[in-house]
């Protein structure tokens, strides 16, 4: 990891629960976890007891391929979250993993101006504490 | 058939000297006031806040003991939802006289941190979907409103339109925020916050309360004041607060419950005389308006040209300066619908609009995530 600025804080860390600890502990294994439904075959994010379409409780985690395509973005100019503040300007994105489901992330490791809708992009870890690491995402040229 | 027969604001925007129940207080009073209904009559209290028992809460400080009691918290939404709730208690007669009141010193209690420096909710289940990546709550209406520019090429200049015409409103509105009139090339150099919007396609930040009292028709007959009949209402949700979760983020609530509301009021969209929609950013009127089909998805950036939502325009919108321009303390979903009432009595806050007789109203609440929409007359169906 590298040394944050002065008067920054390390990245907010999710809190796994029952529903999430499966997503949140493949993370640290790098690999990026969907839930499908055995039934009807609807894979979801965030982690749930039933599944959205057909209402069965027969989910499993799958690991998705981590590709996927940017469904829109925008560019945080003000945070004032020490967390998030040294960060400035960076990318939120929506993002529609080729496995499925649309997830939240950050784009990094480009200028953000050159992060745009439609662009390819892949999974990349970053860990942020015992129990988890953030899926963020690269662009994948 | 239910009405509204008081309604009323505050002295917005600014009550250092109050308490958020004190703001309740003041604009409860003036709503009863205006309706000639004293507190002894009142059988219903309906509000709503970020605290659980909130409205109990309420009629504890006011002094109420009410046999008809809502709370249902759809955020910015809620209002038009405890209207049509306390509609529904009073045609069924379960109520007679229902107060719903709004209050808050967001602005002298945690200043304009609002929007963008939120703590967020913790981490932890659903909530982590969203909430480690940054993202502000500017950030995610910016994210419809960015996919609504790539879809459909609607301009950022198309947005601002919506907040000079907001502004122009403003200007004459005593009590508003803001009210130096500002032009299309003001709010593109206004600096973004969340591309691609800009300070100034954002509400304020404000104090205030807002206040209505419904009451059935029969009741309003010997009251002040000629009442808004509620001619039609529904709500409608596409998710919580995780705008990953919103199936379609170019399609809100809107969709659902306006047409609803209309079906219901029987009314079509060509009787509209005024609109009252929930202003949080300019995107979210944009939506907003083609969602309950003023004109086709994706329309929206040119409908808005030319003045369209201008009070002398053919779709006078926000007609007190909304939250863009006004006052934006909070949930503000009550100032709708006293400003829609206002209208139909021909008493408007800053812009009048001659001859209203139906006035539709739209609030949003959450990250794009509920609606409510009610329709109101000056005369019975």
């Amino acid at each position: 990891m590298t040394t944050l600025p002065e008067g920054a804080k390390p990245r907010v860390a999710p809190i796994p629960d029952a529903e999430s600890a499966p997503f949140w502990s493949g993370t640290l294994e790098g690999k990026l976890l969907v839930q499908e439904c055995s039934v009807c075959g609807r894979r979801q994010l965030y982690g749930r007891s039933l599944c959205t379409n057909c209402h069965s409780s027969a989910l499993t985690w799958i690991e998705a391929s981590g590709r996927g395509t940017i469904y829109s973005r925008t560019i945080i100019r003000q945070n004032p979250s020490r967390s998030f503040k040294h960060l400035i300007p960076f990318v939120v994105a929506l993002i529609d993993l080729d496995d499925g489901p649309r997830m939240m992330s950050n784009v990094v490791g480009t200028p953000a101006e050159e992060v745009n809708i439609g662009d390819r992009v892949r999974v990349t870890f970053e860990p942020v504490s015992d129990a988890a690491a953030l899926p963020l995402f690269e662009l994948d040229r | 058939m239910a009405v509204i027969a008081g309604v009323a604001t505050t002295d917005y925007p600014h009550h250092p000297e109050l308490t958020e129940l004190g703001v309740h207080a003041i604009a409860a009073d003036r709503a009863l006031a205006d309706a000639g209904l004293s507190w002894d009559e009142v059988d219903g209290y309906a509000s709503a806040g970020f605290f659980p028992m909130h409205a109990v809460q309420l009629c504890e400080y006011f002094g109420l003991n009410p046999k008809y009691l809502d709370e249902t918290n759809t955020g910015g939404s809620s209002f038009e939802v405890l209207v049509e709730h306390a509609a529904h208690a009073v045609d069924r007669g379960h109520a007679e006289v229902v107060l719903i009141t709004y209050g808050s010193v967001q602005l002298s209690q945690m200043g304009r941190r609002l929007g963008t420096g939120g703590s967020g909710p913790p981490p932890v289940g659903p909530a982590a979907a969203d909430a480690v990546w940054g993202n502000t709550l500017v950030g995610n209406y910016a994210l419809a409103a960015a996919r609504h520019q790539h879809d459909y090429g609607t301009t950022s200049e198309q947005l601002a339109e919506i907040a000079v015409t907001m502004r122009d409103h403003a200007s004459v509105n005593p009590l508003a925020q803001y009210r130096d009139p500002i032009t299309i090339e003001d709010v593109m150099s206004s600096r973004l916050v969340a591309d691609p919007l800009h300070m100034l396609d954002c509400c304020v930040i404000s104090d205030g309360g807002a206040a209505c009292v419904v009451t059935s028709n029969e009741r309003a007959r010997d009251l002040r004041k000629s009442p808004a009949h509620i001619l039609g209402a529904a709500h409608a949700l596409t998710h919580h607060l995780n705008i990953s979760q919103m199936p379609d983020i170019n399609v809100t609530a809107a969709a659902q419950c306006g047409p609803l509301a209309l079906e219901r009021a029987g009314v079509s969209l060509a009787d509209v005389d005024v609109l009252q929609v929930y202003d949080s950013f300019t995107i979210t009127v944009l939506l907003t308006l083609e969602d309950l089909g003023f004109c086709g998805k994706g329309e929206g950036g040119a409908f808005v040209e030319g003045g369209r939502l201008r009070w002398d325009g053919p779709l006078p919108t926000n007609t007190d300066g909304g939250g863009l321009s006004a006052c934006h303390p909070g949930m503000r979903g009550m100032f709708l619908i006293v400003e829609a009432v206002r209208q139909l009595r021909g008493e408007g806050t800053a812009r009048h609009v001659a001859n209203a007789e139906v006035a539709l109203v739209h609030g949003t609440g959450g990250m794009l995530s509920t609606g409510a929409t009610l329709v109101l007359g000056s005369h019975a169906p």
